[in-house]
C-alpha cells in the first residue's frame, strides 16, 4: 500500500508553497512514496520511554552583553532586495486575497 | 622550477613566510590552473580573481613590512559556496540566489580573511546542501578529477574536486550529513567534521541547523588541522558555539604523523563492515585495519546497534529543519522573485518563486519535512526519529567508554559514474549511511584516504568523542604515515 496518495502530495506542495506542476506531481508522488516506506522503518525502534535529542549541545539560555554593535546599514540590507521602496521591502499586496484553501 | 600547485598548504605558507616565493605568485599558479582545468571539473561556481590577488598582495605587503604572519598566510583557499562572502556571489547552487552577493561575511570567511588565506572563489555543491554527488546543483555537476565520469561526492564535491585537481590546496566545506567526509573519501582527499558547535554557523546558509557543521578539507592531515584551527573556537554570534578553546588538532595531527599509536584502542563498527559496502571498499578498509595495528593501536570490535536507524532518522530530522529553514526563501528580502506582475498576491508569488528557485531535490525534502512535522504524523515520524537520536548518542557514548575512537570505511562504495543515482533519490541518500551518525550525536568525525579500489580513492573514517577532534586527527595523520596520500592521474 502507498504510504502517500498523490492528492496528499497536492495538499504538502501547498503547504510548503511550492505552485508544482502536474507532471512533477506525478513524479513527486512515486518518489515521495519509497522515501517515507523507507524512513518509516525508525517505527521499528521500541522507544516508548526514551526522551527526545533535538540538539546534540547542552547550552541552555545563551545571551550576549545588551550593547550596540555595529550592524548593516538600510542600504545593505536593501542590497538584496528584489524589490525596494523607501527603506522598506516591496511585497505584492496581503490584503484583500482569497483565503487558502 | 617548483609547481606550486602540487605544493601541501604547510610548505606554501614557509615559502611565503621566508619570501622565497610572494603569495602573489602562489595565488597566480593556481588561479593560471583554474584557468587550465576547471572547465573540465567545474569545482568552481564563481572565481574571485581580483579580491584574490589584492588579499595576496596585502599578505606580502605585510610581509614586506615585517609583520609576523600566521601559519597559513599567503595560503589560497577554496570556500563551498554555503557560507556568506561579503560583495561576492554565494548561491547555494541555488537558482533562488543566483546573483546575490551578501551585505556581509559569514565568521568561518572573516577568520581566514583575518589569517591571511587566499580566498580564490566560491565551489559547486548539491542545491542547499542536499545531496551526495553535486548533481543537484542547479549550476551543472562538478567532476571527480580522478575520472572525469564520475561524481566528486556531495554536497561539497566542488570543494573535495578542487583539492584532488590541483586548483586549491586547502578548502572550506559544511557538513550535515556527510558531505565533507564522503567526497573527501571519493577524491582521495582530506575531509573532517569539527565538533557541532565547534566551528561557527554564522553566515552558513542554513540546511538543518542542529547538524550543519563547517570544516576543513585539504590534501594531507597536517594542512586540514591548520586550517581547522583557523577557522574553529567560540563564536558569540551563533548561539549554538561551544565556548571553548578549539582542541589541539595541530599537536595532534604533528604526534599522529610519527607513526606511534602505541595505548590507543581503536573499535571497528560491525555494523558498518558487513553487507553494506562494497568488496573494494572493505578489502582497502580491512588493509588499513591492520596498518593501524602495525603502528601500535588496538583494534577491538563494537557494535552500535541502534547505527542501521540513523539513515531513516536522519532523513527525518534534517527535511525537517529544511521545511522550517527554507521558508525564508520568500521572494521578499533576497534573491528570486517570479510572478509579481501586480495583480498576484503575496502567496501566489510566493508559490511561483519558490517552485521556479527550488530544484527537485530541495523540494522533495522540503515536502517531506512538512509531512514529518504534520499534526498527526508528527508522534511517528519527526518524534520518533528524535528518540532514536537519543539511542544513537548512547551507542556512540557507550562505544567510547570503551574505545578513543571509532573507525569505518567512510562511504559504502566508491565514485559512481554521473548519472547512475539520480532517478532514484533513495539510492542517492545511501551513499551516507556510514557518515550520518557522527552528525545526529554531534561528535568530530575525519575521513583519510586509505587505499584504491579499481583505480578509485577509498577513504577510512575516524569518528571521536565531542570536543575530542584532536584523536581523530592522531589517527587520521598516523594512517597517513603508513599508506601515504593518493594522486590522481594527469588531468
Amino acid at each position: 500500500m502507498a504510504a502517500i496518495s498523490r492528492e496528499e502530495v497536492a495538499h504538502l506542495a501547498r503547504l510548503s508553497r511550492l505552485a508544482v506542476t502536474e507532471e512533477e506531481l506525478d513524479t513527486f508522488a512515486g518518489q515521495l512514496d519509497v522515501i517515507l516506506q523507507s524512513v518509516a522503518q525508525v517505527g521499528e525502534v521500541a522507544a516508548a520511554d526514551i526522551p527526545p535529542t533535538s540538539h546534540s549541545v547542552p547550552l541552555t539560555n545563551v545571551l550576549r552583553e545588551d550593547v550596540v554593535t555595529p550592524s548593516l546599514t538600510p542600504q545593505e540590507v536593501l542590497s538584496g532586495a528584489p524589490d525596494a521602496e523607501e527603506q522598506r521591502f516591496r511585497v505584492p499586496r496581503i490584503l484583500d486575497e482569497d483565503v487558502a484553501s | 622550477m617548483t609547481d606550486l600547485t602540487k605544493l601541501s598548504a604547510v610548505d606554501l605558507a614557509g615559502l611565503v613566510a621566508t619570501g622565497e616565493t610572494s603569495a602573489v605568485e602562489v595565488t597566480q599558479a593556481h588561479l593560471d590552473r583554474i584557468g587550465a582545468v576547471d572547465e573540465r571539473v567545474h569545482a568552481f561556481l564563481h572565481v574571485d580573481t581580483e579580491g584574490a590577488l589584492a588579499a595576496a598582495r596585502a599578505v606580502d605587503e605585510r610581509r614586506a613590512a615585517g609583520e609576523e604572519l600566521g601559519p597559513l598566510a599567503g595560503v589560497p583557499v577554496a570556500v563551498k559556496d554555503v557560507l556568506t562572502t561579503k560583495g561576492v556571489p554565494t548561491t547555494v547552487g541555488s537558482k533562488i540566489l543566483e546573483g546575490w552577493r551578501p551585505p556581509y561575511d559569514s565568521t568561518i570567511v572573516e577568520r581566514l580573511r583575518a589569517a591571511g588565506t587566499v580566498m580564490l572563489g566560491k565551489t559547486n555543491m548539491d542545491e542547499f546542501a542536499m545531496g551526495s554527488s553535486t548533481e543537484y546543483s542547479a549550476y551543472g555537476p562538478t567532476r571527480n578529477p580522478w575520472d572525469t565520469d564520475r561524481i566528486p561526492g556531495g554536497s561539497g564535491g566542488g570543494s573535495a574536486a578542487a583539492l584532488a585537481a590541483y586548483e586549491a590546496p586547502l578548502s572550506i566545506g559544511s557538513d550535515t550529513g556527510g558531505s565533507i567526509r564522503q567526497p573527501g573519501a571519493v577524491t582521495g582527499t582530506v575531509g573532517a567534521k569539527p565538533t557541532y558547535g565547534g566551528t561557527s554557523r554564522y553566515g552558513l546558509v542554513a540546511f538543518s541547523s542542529s547538524l550543519d557543521t563547517p570544516g576543513p578539507c585539504a590534501r594531507n592531515v597536517l594542512d586540514a588541522a591548520l586550517l581547522h584551527q583557523v577557522i574553529g573556537g567560540h563564536d558569540p554570534r551563533d548561539s549554538t558555539s561551544i565556548p571553548a578553546p578549539v582542541p589541539d588538532v595541530v599537536g595532534a595531527a604533528r604526534l599522529g604523523a610519527s607513526g606511534d599509536l602505541t595505548g590507543v584502542k581503536l573499535g571497528v563498527v560491525t555494523e558498518f563492515t558487513g553487507e553494506g559496502a562494497e568488496p573494494g571498499v572493505m578489502a582497502a578498509f580491512r588493509e588499513s585495519v591492520e596498518a593501524l595495528a602495525k603502528l601500535g593501536a588496538e583494534i577491538v570490535e563494537i557494535s552500535c546497534p541502534h547505527f542501521r536507524y540513523a539513515l531513516p532518522a536522519y532523513y527525518l530530522i534534517a527535511p525537517s529543519e529544511c521545511s522550517s529553514n527554507l521558508a525564508r526563501f520568500d521572494g521578499v528580502r533576497f534573491g528570486l522573485r517570479v510572478g509579481d506582475d501586480g495583480n498576484r498576491s503575496l502567496e501566489e508569488v510566493m508559490s511561483l518563486t519558490r517552485e521556479a528557485g527550488f530544484g527537485p531535490e530541495v523540494k522533495r525534502r522540503i515536502m517531506i519535512g512538512t509531512y514529518a512535522l504534520s499534526s498527526g504524523y508528527y508522534d511517528a515520524y519527526y518524534g520518533q526519529a528524535q528518540k532514536v537520536r537519543t539511542l544513537i548518542t548512547r551507542d556512540f557514548t557507550t562505544a567510547f567508554e570503551q574505545v578513543d575512537a571509532l573507525i569505518s570505511p567512510t562511504t559504502p562504495f566508491v565514485a559512481f559514474p554521473i548519472g547512475a543515482r539520480t532517478s532514484d533519490p533513495y539510492q542517492m541518500y545511501l551513499a551516507d549511511l556510514f557518515t550520518i551518525p557522527t552528525n545526529l550525536y554531534g561528535g568530530p568525525a575525519i575521513s583519510v584516504p586509505c587505499g584504491l579500489s579499481d583505480g578509485l580513492p577509498v577513504g577510512l573514517q575516524i569518528m571521536a568523542p565531542t570536543m575530542a577532534d584532536d584523536r581523530m586527527y592522531r589517527v587520521a595523520a598516523a594512517l597517513e604515515s603508513s599508506v601515504g596520500t593518493f594522486t590522481p592521474p594527469a588531468l
